[in-house]
């Protein structure tokens, strides 16, 4: 064994076992969570770690995103490279040619020489985007674009590249290495010159720091945010198959915790993601509470879930209690009550996240600590949570008053066996003395379309949307209980609903109660009943310019951007104009995740933000929405602008209803 | 010390109809809840059980089912809650109401002394405030209505300064314990249910006292002991509204129109 082969071994030893406890460390942390089951359906997983890990579907949304592609595909090229230069550096001598085809290892040659140039501009452009021209959302209160950690990253990759170009050139230059290897090659050129005692320092420095800065690298990663280099495609695997905004049933038991308040109650998959984050700041980017001032960061959100894992976890792990409290100020590792109210559940993160990460869901397991064990949230709640428990509508209303919007209409109660369709008419729907012009409306195309269908008339109940992602699970579940039981009773097979709210809780949350049935968001049926002609459109509505806002829960929620533009489009016979933010990226409106029944105290308000940006030219007539709460958001934003007379705001059924009349 | 609360469960009034021929509240299916005021003298209680440790004890007259109500206040953290049902309670005006009440607070002050009964202001539904006080006089408890403030509570010296709200001004008295204290909203804000509690309610005792616990001669209680007699129940005619004005279309049309008809019915100076 030479010198050099004894050092290295010892040297390769130590940083080997240092960096695998590191990892055994941080996978023990995340041990402590709760059990969770992300194990089922291995090819369906599969499926989405190629598709978002390895095909980098999320990081190529976004045009720079394939500079990370290009560096991510470059590292894992490099990975075999690297894995013979330190099998080497422990058996001199070692080639990885030598095992293959001589074509084969020219390629590969050839192939690490032309990545390395690659991985090197990548580094290059990442450097310069973070020093000169970085994207508002890289930064934030806790880090900045060109932090000394993402720079220290870089130099390492770009130390690492330049080292072994040096290395391969000295050997070139020595004669050691073939022509297969065109960057090096012309970097041996400029090396000529010198003679082989040169060229052997050059070589054995580069060596040197190419073995070094790559030990050290690894050692780095566990401990950085670069951690997302071994955590990410794991946990694409480990993703949420079902809707990832959907959030899990709690047991009602005595001796049960609700929520969480202290990281360990986080489940594994939760800490999993702490440890993934990458810190890209897209999710900062498009948070509507973020936007508009709210103390709340969905990304910090995650890093707070890693900082305090961290700090609490070693002691948590041993059956002790952690020093940093997870709910509390605004410090490091600790969410404050505020940024937990200030969520609207839109689902922006979990969309737009490059490595799946749940951020929206570990809010409202907040919440539902704050609300269920703690009793604490913001004073305009405590109606909220009454009158849905007594009457089972978010104002109070008594529920005799659900049908008096349908007085024209006649007895329309729902027949088993007669009705086809259930039109869930919903809260706001029923009482809301302006969404009552939306079920009249939906209610005229049904019958214009000789649709047969009914409703349950004052037996009808909240579906419970507001009480879940406010963390009111308790109730909730009490209210799906009844729903669910209800709707059996009642041979319900298909259900309309002109609320996205309605339509998801029924649709996805009331899955987990065993309800399999079909439920539509009225821009479905109505685009389903256009194109089957069975709907007949009578004359053009005329709404002059639409602009059209998705509804969170139709969209991002439920993937359903197209039929409530299609429905546009057949109605008034053009496209609806888009906002700047739209589909995927829509913004907010403000009222979903129960901020509709809150204050809105900080910042300035997201329903004013939303319409100032449909205000560009050429001004729209109509704000076309899809969603009782953005009916009402963006009525009252177009007030508080002083447009309201110049715009108005109208739902699709409405747009609709006037082409049929 | 044992602080008790007195919580009347009635119907939930924004529901409440009138049948029009026999003059009866409807009460098929209408939901019941705990009578507003109420919760506040539950609530009252319970912050003096946070902040000195007293016991709390919930009682309620009523029909077998208003063990839901009472449920409720243990949910809410009430150490005990006790039922007075019997047959022969039923029917009772206030007289007799404020009669089996304080029958039961003096049976719960053998075992340990009472020093504060709270009650609601009035109720939603019998609406006459007089229960409260009829307990008071019966037991010669001190009398502190309309109370939206406890100052203090000397315990050695066994009295209790409070804030009564009357109209257009406050008073501030002190009185000797033992004393039932009727209090209105703004005293405080009810607290919400933590679901340990809830589940833990599920479980908790509610102890019914009929009149084989009482032992009070079956004439002096319920529809026998009321001299009150309710002659006839009614809703006050409502004359027809009507729609003014071209709505939404028009707004500010509207707007003045419905000015100018409250101006026209002297609703309005100017
Ligand atoms: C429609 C109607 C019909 C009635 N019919 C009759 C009738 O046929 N005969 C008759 O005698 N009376 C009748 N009453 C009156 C009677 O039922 C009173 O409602 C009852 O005696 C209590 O009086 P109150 O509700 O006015 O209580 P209030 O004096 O307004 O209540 C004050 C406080 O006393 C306490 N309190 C009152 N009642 C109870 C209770 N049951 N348990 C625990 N605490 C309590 C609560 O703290 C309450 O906030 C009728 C009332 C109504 C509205
Ligand atoms: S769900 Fe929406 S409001 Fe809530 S943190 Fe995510 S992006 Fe922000
Ligand atoms: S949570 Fe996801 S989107 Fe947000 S910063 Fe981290 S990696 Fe980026």
């Amino acid at each position: 064994m030479t010198l050099h082969q004894a050092i290295f071994t010892a040297i390769f030893a130590v940083s080997a076992l240092s960096f695998l406890f590191s990892c055994y460390q941080r996978l023990q942390l995340v041990s402590i969570g709760a059990p969770e089951n992300r194990f089922d359906n291995p090819a369906g997983r599969l499926l989405g770690m190629f598709s978002y890990a390895f095909a980098q579907k999320r990081v190529l949304a976004r045009a720079y995103g394939f500079n990370h592609f290009l560096l991510f595909w470059a590292f894992m090229l490099l990975l075999v490279a690297n894995g013979e230069f330190l099998l080497e550096g422990l058996i001199p001598g070692f080639r990885l040619a030598a095992f293959l085809p001589a074509a084969l290892g020219h390629g590969l040659e050839l192939l690490f020489d032309i990545v390395s140039v690659v991985a090197l501009g990548c580094v290059l452009v990442a450097l310069a985007r973070r020093l000169f021209f970085p994207p508002e959302y890289l930064g934030n209160d806790y880090t900045r674009p060109a932090s000394g950690e993402a720079l220290l990253i870089l130099a390492m990759i770009a130390a690492l590249m330049s080292a072994f170009f040096l290395l391969n050139a000295a050997n070139i230059a020595l004669g050691l290495d073939g022509s297969w290897r065109p960057v090096s090659s012309a970097i041996a050129a400029l090396l000529k010159g010198l003679p082989s005692s040169a060229l052997e320092g050059v070589a054995g420095v580069s060596w040197w720091l190419h073995a070094l800065v790559l030990l050290l690298f690894m050692n780095f990663l566990p401990r950085s945010k670069h951690m997302h280099i071994l955590t990410a495609i794991p946990n694409c695997y480990f993703k949420n198959l079902a809707q990832p905004n959907t959030q899990p049933r709690e047991t009602f038991e005595k001796g049960e915790r609700y929520g969480v308040s202290s990281v360990e109650q986080y489940s594994w998959k939760d800490l999993f993601d702490s440890l993934t984050c990458t810190e890209c700041g897209r999710c900062q980017d498009l948070c509507p509470a973020h936007n508009t001032g709210k103390p709340l960061n969905p990304r910090k959100i995650v890093h707070d879930i890693k900082v305090n894992l961290l700090k609490n976890g070693p002691a948590l792990k041993d059956g002790g209690t952690g020093i940093l409290p997870l709910i509390g100020d605004a410090r490091e590792g600790t969410v404050c009550e505020e940024a937990i109210w200030s969520c609207t559940t839109c689902g922006a993160c979990t969309s737009v996240c490059p490595v799946l990460i749940e951020q929206m869901p570990k809010i409202v397991k907040l919440r539902r600590h704050l609300v269920q064990e703690k009793a604490q949230f913001p004073e305009e709640l405590l109606n909220l949570f009454e009158n849905m428990e007594q009457r089972s509508n978010p104002w109070g209303i008594a529920p005799s008053e659900r049908t008096k919007w349908s007085g024209q209409l006649g007895d329309r109660t729902f027949k088993p066996g007669e009705s086809e369709y259930l039109f869930f008419v919903g809260c706001a729907g029923a009482f809301d003395s302006r969404n009552k012009h939306v079920s009249v409306a939906l209610a005229t195309i049904l019958d214009a379309a000789g649709v047969s269908w009914g409703m349950l008339g004052k037996e009808e109940l909240c579906c419970g949307d507001s009480l879940r992602r406010l963390g009111n699970e308790f109730v909730f579940d009490k209210m799906a209980r009844e729903n669910v039981a209800l709707f059996k009773e009642k041979k319900i097979t298909k259900v309309v609903t002109q609320c996205p709210h309605c339509f998801n809780t029924l649709k996805n949350d009331y899955r987990q109660y065993g309800l399999e049935i079909e439920v539509l968001h009225h821009s479905q049926l109505i685009e389903q009943l256009v194109e089957s002609n069975q709907l007949k459109l009578t004359k053009q509505s005329r709404q002059g310019n639409i602009i059209f806002h998705d509804s969170c829960y139709l969209g991002r929620h439920n993937d359903t951007y197209k039929a409530p533009r299609a429905v546009l489009k057949a109605a008034t016979g053009q496209s609806p104009s888009e906002f700047e933010r739209n589909q995927e990226n829509g913004f907010c409106c403000g009222a979903g995740g129960g901020r509709m029944w809150m204050e809105e105290q900080s910042g300035t308000r997201i329903n004013l933000e939303r319409v100032k940006e449909a205000m560009k030219q050429p001004l729209p007539d109509t704000l076309c929405v899809s969603c009782p709460y953005c009916m009402t958001m963006m009525e009252d934003g177009l007030k508080d602008l002083g447009v309201a007379d110049v715009v108005r705001v109208k739902d699709i059924a409405e747009v609709m209803a006037e082409a049929i009349a | 010390m044992l602080v008790i609360s007195c919580i009347k469960q009635v119907p939930d009034t924004t529901q409440v109809k009138i049948d029009p021929v026999t003059n009866t509240l409807i009460r098929d299916g209408i939901p019941f809840i705990i009578n507003p005021y109420d919760s506040h003298a539950l609530e009252e209680s319970l912050r003096l059980k946070d902040r000195y440790n007293v016991r709390t004890v919930a009682l309620s007259m009523g029909p077998p089912n208003t063990v839901a109500t009472l449920r409720k206040a243990c949910a809410l953290g009430v150490d005990e809650a006790i039922l007075l049902s019997d047959r022969c309670f039923g029917g009772a005006d206030t007289l007799a109401t404020s009669k089996v009440l304080s029958a039961a607070i003096e049976r719960l002050d053998k075992q340990e002394k009472v020093g504060i009964v709270f009650c609601g202001k009035q109720t939603i539904d019998g609406d006459t405030a007089q229960v409260g006080p009829g307990i008071a006089s019966r037991l010669g408890f001190s009398q502190l209505t309309l109370v939206d403030r406890i100052e203090s509570i000397d315990f050695l010296r066994k009295t209790i300064k409070v804030r009564r709200k009357l109209e257009g001004r406050h008073e501030i008295v002190e009185a000797p314990l033992p004393v039932m204290i009727t209090v209105v909203r703004e005293l405080n804000r009810p607290r919400y249910p933590i679901v340990p509690m809830r589940i833990e309610s599920q479980d908790m005792e509610i102890k019914v006292w009929d009149n084989s616990v009482l032992k009070l001669d079956a004439e002096t209680v319920g529809l026998k002991g009321s001299p009150t007699w309710v002659s006839k129940i009614f809703s006050p005619e409502r004359d027809q509204g009507e729609i003014i004005g071209n709505g939404i279309n028009d707004p500010i049309g509207t707007a003045s129109l419905l000015i100018d008809k409250l101006l026209s019915k002297d609703l309005l100076t100017i």
